[in-house]
């Protein structure tokens, strides 16, 4: 590997996302602070929502601003740079393996989905006390979770970017994003879909599913989530998949 | 010295259309229809290219569009994949050792292809930081470069506002940058206006004179007749002609192409014709014509006149050309490369 070329490549993005720095904030941040807000705030006091959803929230919300970034910052500039401009090109040109090029935009995501996620946490906290009640026991586990987390966001946007058209990113969210959000147990624990046993079963096959449980077990583990072991190895179960799919999509767009 | 560029038995068939950069969507499309298992089509684009280009040449692809010049680009710069054969830069096998072959190369595609995210100034920078310069030589180029292509006043703008013209010379200032051994140009001087092309040609053989290897396309026979020394005629994924352009033209019989067109086809005309001092070759063309291949031009006229209305065939139009590129591929092709 190039390492030169990956770094320039890498600084290339950062400058990118530097000069979007302002509506890449509202983007990321806008939407889960509104749903924390009306969800955390509202609800919460006034009654309709018992005080405990206040921390059973924040996880998740967490898990969704990670999921989105990472999607968003590696896919969309994908799907307009493989499009007709081929703007991609200089790059599939530097003197770097090509599957460098895709893992450039996966550790770029993956930054991102990184700080959005470690940001959502004191805004949600701003917004949401007194009554947030975060145990972080083990600071390591957390921290690995997090990572994990980001890398499945980073390398599904690879995955994406390369296999949806600029045409279809309208469905490719109410399709692929949107459904994994409300079944990704976002909004509620796993455990209360144990009314719903088939439901239950299929919501499994979601990543989403474990980022949300994971960071439910590291950041307010006094409610019931998924066996971390499990939350563990699924995660990275994921996170190569996906890199692997990815990584071979990316080079069927690339080469023709 | 070994060749800057070198290939051997290059075929590519695609199985899908190939994609509109690989400059196959003009009309002249080379397609041997042949459907699979699977019902796809295949579309032949190169059937076994032979190259040989040594350094610090300007070696020029001349064909007609979908004659298979970009997807020899294509393969000659890693961004697509052959069916078959090898391809070489300098020592390197392009298919195999691509990032040692990318590291001696410089691309211009046939379409824009900017960031449309940096500005003018940015993309040279990076481009260059890409390519492993240090900052400053990455600045001292990227000014020379923007000041040799008219672009300084513009340096600081967002290229996906620039023209088409601007934008194609942003792309070979670009491919300039890391100062590549071999500069690939595809169809370089398409969309410019006549100043700037001049504009182009000067900086080509300005960093060829450096030892540097160019290798363009082009379907413009002027373009290929002034600034390549040696030439390639491609069509249909074959190499149908190739030496220098004073060569081929050489190789035309006759030299002087008489594009004749009567009321009607007569083949006693034509033997006629046929038999006229300095005639080397005639042959009938379509709608009542005859393409009449000679080593004189005007001189000729009166005599065919005469040939003709003593056979009672009307002369309705004449066309005379010199010695050409485009005379050579009519010889060759029956076609015009225009067409």
């Amino acid at each position: 590997m190039n390492r030169k070329a990956f770094l320039a490549l890498l600084a290339r993005d950062a400058h990118v996302a530097r000069r979007n720095l302002g509506p890449l904030i509202l983007q990321t941040f806008l939407q889960p602070l509104l749903f924390v807000f009306i969800f955390g705030r509202v609800m919460v006091g006034s009654g309709y929502l018992p005080a405990a959803y206040k921390s059973l929230l924040l996880p998740g919300i967490m898990a969704i601003s990670m999921v989105f970034t990472g999607v968003w910052a590696v896919a969309m500039p994908l799907i307009s740079e493989f499009q007709f401009t081929r703007e991609i090109e200089d790059r599939l040109l530097a003197p770097i393996d090509i599957s460098w090029v895709a893992i450039e935009k996966v550790v770029a995501g993956l930054i991102q989905a990184l700080v959005a996620g470690l940001t959502v946490i004191p805004l949600a906290w701003i917004i949401l006390r007194p009554g947030l009640e975060l145990h972080v026991a083990s600071p390591f586990l957390f921290a690995a979770i997090t990572f994990l987390v980001a890398g499945f966001s980073a390398c599904g946007g690879l995955a994406l970017g390369c296999s949806v058209d600029q045409q279809h990113i309208g469905l490719m969210f109410s399709m692929v994003m949107t459904p994994m959000i409300f079944f990704g147990c976002t909004y509620y624990p796993w455990s209360a879909l144990s009314k719903f046993p088939i439901l239950e079963k299929i919501v499994l096959i979601n990543p989403l599913v474990y980022a949300s449980e994971g960071l439910r077990a590291t950041l307010v583990p006094q409610f019931p989530h998924l066996w971390l072991p499990l939350i563990l190895v699924a995660l990275m179960a994921f996170d190569i998949l996906l890199l692997v799919v990815g990584l071979r999509q990316f080079r069927n767009k690339a080469v023709s | 010295m070994d060749l800057a560029i070198r290939t051997r038995d290059l075929r590519k068939i695609y199985n899908s259309p190939p994609p509109a950069a690989a400059g196959r969507t003009g009309p002249l499309t080379s397609a041997v229809g042949k459907k699979t298992k699977d019902q796809k089509q295949q579309i032949t684009a190169l059937d076994g290219i032979n190259l040989d280009v040594a350094p610090g040449q300007i070696f020029g692809l001349l064909g007609p569009n979908g004659a298979g010049k970009s997807t020899t680009v294509g393969i000659l710069t890693t961004r697509v994949r052959p069916t078959s054969g090898t391809a070489w830069i300098g020592p390197h096998d392009v298919w195999r050792e691509q990032t040692a072959a990318k590291l001696q190369i410089g691309v211009v595609a046939q379409r824009p292809n900017l960031d449309f995210s940096l500005t003018a100034r940015e993309i040279l920078l990076f481009h260059g930081a890409y390519f492993g310069l240090n900052s400053h030589e990455r600045t001292e180029r990227a000014n020379a470069l923007l000041d040799r292509f008219k672009l300084t006043d513009r340096a600081d703008q967002l290229v996906r506002n620039f023209s088409g013209g601007m934008m194609q010379r942003m792309s070979i200032a670009r491919a300039m940058m890391h100062d590549p051994q071999v500069l690939f140009l595809d169809e370089p001087s398409v969309g410019l206006d006549p100043q700037t092309r001049l504009l182009l040609w000067e900086i080509i053989r300005e960093y060829n004179q450096k030892g540097r290897t160019v290798l363009l396309t082009t379907h413009n026979m002027e373009e290929a007749d002034t600034l390549c020394e040696q030439l390639a005629i491609i069509d249909h994924g074959r190499i149908i002609a190739q030496g220098t352009p004073a060569e081929l033209k050489a190789s035309i019989p006759g030299g002087y192409l008489l594009r004749l067109r009567f009321g009607h086809h007569s083949a006693p005309l034509l033997e006629r014709l046929g038999i006229l001092s300095g005639v080397t070759e005639i042959r009938a063309s379509e709608n009542g014509g005859a393409d009449l291949y000679a080593s004189r031009g005007g001189s000729l006229i009166a005599e065919i006149a005469n040939a003709a209305a003593a056979l009672g065939v009307e002369l309705s139009d004449v066309h005379i050309s010199e010695p050409s590129l485009e005379n050579l591929f009519l010889h060759h092709t029956g076609r015009s490369l225009r067409e």
